[in-house]
């Protein structure tokens, strides 16, 4: 039996590649992560993002609470506090974004990538009429002026299913219910035509019924504008059903990568498969739904090697003492894990097959 | 709406009549007017004479249903100093007071909110802190000291300004800086909170989200929104128009209605006490009527609720 180490250090020349190119990226996405990192009064938060986007693609983005879903896409659109200290590379068709100009960091923002938030009552201003919160991305994105931007802010209503939608112009946040709240920031997403929209948890503050209802909102247009959608969630049964590629987050780093179906059907890291046993199934017997055990640990307190590790039923010593890279892990897929790192660049079975 | 303009104003009178009976009474129990107006040495008869002139022979149960039934009738009593009408006096008062409190609200009001502002924006770096730190002087001194302070420095070191009195325009200066740079300093503390609050509102994220250049997000979605907790204070400021400059009036003696109240308290003229402070709790209560109707203008969310509720 030869000792083992870290793997890490015992990667084939043959396999260096995917290491270094992170979170599947074909050549020229529409945007690109590159070691995202964000720490807040010295807390490290992200702790080295890569991801990417393709044009029109559905990219679902989960995790559960802290695990820096969020940070990643304001930091992207430099929308976090000035006092958050971030670093790393945000490309939008190969322009970087992190260090724009103001003047060009505003016409990507709502003219290029859209973001909307969670809770849409609060995300609006409670003092303008919804029509004018609107009408500043058509007037900025667009140059729609005047009597123009009246009627199409309507039709935005009327395309979001924004009931009475003609009458709704000059109603105010307060006026309407949290799921029209909703349909309003899309419609103002919508208004500066971007190539992206990035959807944090839009639906965690309504109810069932109308988080279906906004879910399905959020397909057809994509569908039928062909923008991509980045859909942020910590409930990995919903993004899979509108996603077409899934990016598990934890502890500030992508622990997996893969397509949906895959996700589902063969997840690979132990924290995708423990969220995973903590879903409902679709169909067949209900079963007992596993909860993870523990808890997300502080970010100021991570353990040494795999984040993961304190919860982790498929712990090894080996996992305590290095973190694990992403690394590729099947066709299309990556994984930061230790256990599911592929055969050869598992030292033991490396020796076995040799 | 109707409804709710009653209930404003029923509220409004019964704290008109909490001030104006605690006042009544305070000043009843606390000193007798018959011994500081005709003076110590008074021959008995004299002073029961007086009392029986004014009525302070009488309860003070009936001396109150006097009191009340006469301001009903628009009379206010009158100066048992001077003996004349004591709502003439005062009156005769207030345009010298409006003269130094009204230019004073200004000063606040253009010192104040952009400093507040200024601070807001330049949150926790070194021009925040020193517009705070000022502030926070100009707001602990007392106005007296102040007075005092502004005497020292541009009346008697550099001559360049009178100690006190009426007359010119350089007899404004400094009693108005006196009262303006403490009333800036509040406003300035109280714009700049309300500004931090709401630049932290999701609502200015979702803004820049929407690629909004940030002056533009400052002016649209920040400034309307904290411009509604400043009004109240702003408002609070307005109501103290009439009454706010007692100690400043008395260290420049200014003969305004400050400078009244001081001198009829001493006396315990009554009359000329209690109608200062009618009048005083009247413009109170009206800048805060004023405010709430500001409030409505601007924050749909309660004028909605005013006129759909109550
Ligand atoms: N403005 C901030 N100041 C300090 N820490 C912050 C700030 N915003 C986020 N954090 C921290 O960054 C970490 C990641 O937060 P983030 O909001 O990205 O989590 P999330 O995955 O979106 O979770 P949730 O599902 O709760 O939205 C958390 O530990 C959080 O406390
Ligand atoms: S690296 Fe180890 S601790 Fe981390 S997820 Fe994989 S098996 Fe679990
Ligand atoms: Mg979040």
């Amino acid at each position: 039996m030869v000792m083992r180490e870290p793997w890490a250090n015992n990667l084939h020349p043959d396999t260096v590649s995917p290491f270094t190119i992170p979170a599947a990226m074909p050549p020229g996405p529409l945007l690109a992560i590159q070691d995202l990192t964000v720490a807040f009064d010295g807390v490290s938060v992200l702790r080295g993002i890569d991801l990417s986007l393709d044009r029109g693609e559905a990219l679902g983005i989960v995790g559960e609470s802290g695990s820096g879903k969020s940070v990643t896409w304001l930091a992207a659109l430099g929308l976090l506090p000035s006092f958050a200290a971030v670093s790393g590379r945000v490309t939008l068709e190969g322009k970087d974004l992190l260090n724009a100009p103001a003047a060009d960091l505003d016409r990507v923002r709502g003219g290029r990538v859209a973001m909307i938030f969670q809770d849409p009552s609060s995300a609006l201003n409670p003092v303008i009429r919804i029509g004018r919160q609107v009408g500043e991305v058509l007037a900025r994105h667009q140059g729609v002026s005047g009597g123009d931007i009246r009627a199409e802010a309507t039709r935005l209503f009327e395309l979001v299913g924004l009931p009475d939608a003609r009458r709704r112009f000059d109603a105010y946040p307060h006026e309407l219910s949290g799921g029209q709240n909703q349909r309003v920031m899309i419609a103002m997403a919508l208004a500066g035509k971007p190539d992206v929209l990035v959807a944090d948890e839009p639906t965690t503050a309504l109810d069932a019924t109308i988080q279906a209802q906004i879910l399905a909102l959020l397909t057809t247009i994509r569908t039928e504008t062909g923008m991509a959608l980045v859909l942020i969630s910590h409930d990995l049964g919903l993004v899979a059903e509108s996603c077409e590629r899934v990016v598990v987050m934890y502890a500030g780093r992508v622990v997996e990568t893969a397509p949906a179906q895959e996700i589902f059907s063969n997840p690979r890291h132990p924290y995708t498969q423990g969220l995973l046993a903590a879903l409902p199934p679709f169909e067949g017997p209900l079963r007992r739904l596993v909860p993870i055990d523990g808890q997300v640990p502080d970010p100021s307190r991570l353990p040494p090697g795999c984040p993961f590790a304190p919860r982790c039923t498929k712990r090894e010593p080996l996992c305590e003492t290095a973190v694990p890279p992403l690394v590729q892990a099947g066709f299309g897929r990556l994984s930061a894990c230790v256990a599911q790192t592929p055969s050869y660049v598992r030292p033991e079975k490396d020796r076995v097959l040799a | 709406m109707v409804r709710y303009l009653l209930i404003r104003l029923l509220r409004a009178f019964i704290t008109i009549t909490l001030v104006v009976t605690f006042a009544f009474i305070v000043l009843r129990v606390s000193g007798d007017p018959a011994i500081s107006i005709m003076g110590d040495n008074a021959s008995p008869e004299a002073m029961a004479a007086f009392r029986k002139e004014w009525g302070l022979d009488q309860s003070i149960f009936i001396q109150y249903f006097n009191y009340v039934t006469a301001i009903f009738q628009g009379d206010f009593g009158h100066s048992m100093r001077g003996g004349g009408p004591a709502l003439d006096l005062v009156v005769s008062r207030i345009p010298a007071t409006v003269m130094l409190t009204l230019p004073a609200l200004l000063l606040k009001v253009a010192i104040g909110v952009p400093a507040g502002i200024y601070a807001a924006l330049h949150h926790d770096k070194s021009l925040d802190r020193t517009v705070m730190v000022t502030a926070v002087a100009g707001y602990t001194v007392p106005s007296f000291v102040l007075g005092l302070l502004l005497v020292q420095i541009f009346a008697l070191w550099m001559p360049l300004l009178p100690t006190g009195g009426t007359g010119e325009l350089s007899h404004l200066i400094l009693p108005v800086l006196t009262l303006g740079i403490g009333g800036a300093a509040i406003l300035a503390r109280f714009v700049r909170s309300a500004m931090l609050e709401v630049l932290g509102q999701p609502y200015i994220r979702t803004a820049n989200a929407k690629g909004i250049p940030w002056g533009a997000v400052v002016r649209a979605h920040a400034l309307p929104n904290a411009a509604i907790p400043t009004v109240t204070i702003i408002g609070f400021m307005v109501g103290s128009l009439i009454a706010g400059s007692v100690v400043t009036e008395s260290v420049f003696s200014w003969p305004g209605v400050g400078n009244l109240l001081v001198v009829s308290v001493t006396a315990r003229d009554l009359s000329v006490v209690q109608c200062i402070l009618l009048l005083v709790a009247a413009t109170m209560v009206l800048s805060n009527m004023f405010v709430d109707i500001l409030y409505g203008i601007l924050d749909p969310r309660l004028s909605n609720a005013n006129s759909e509720g109550r």
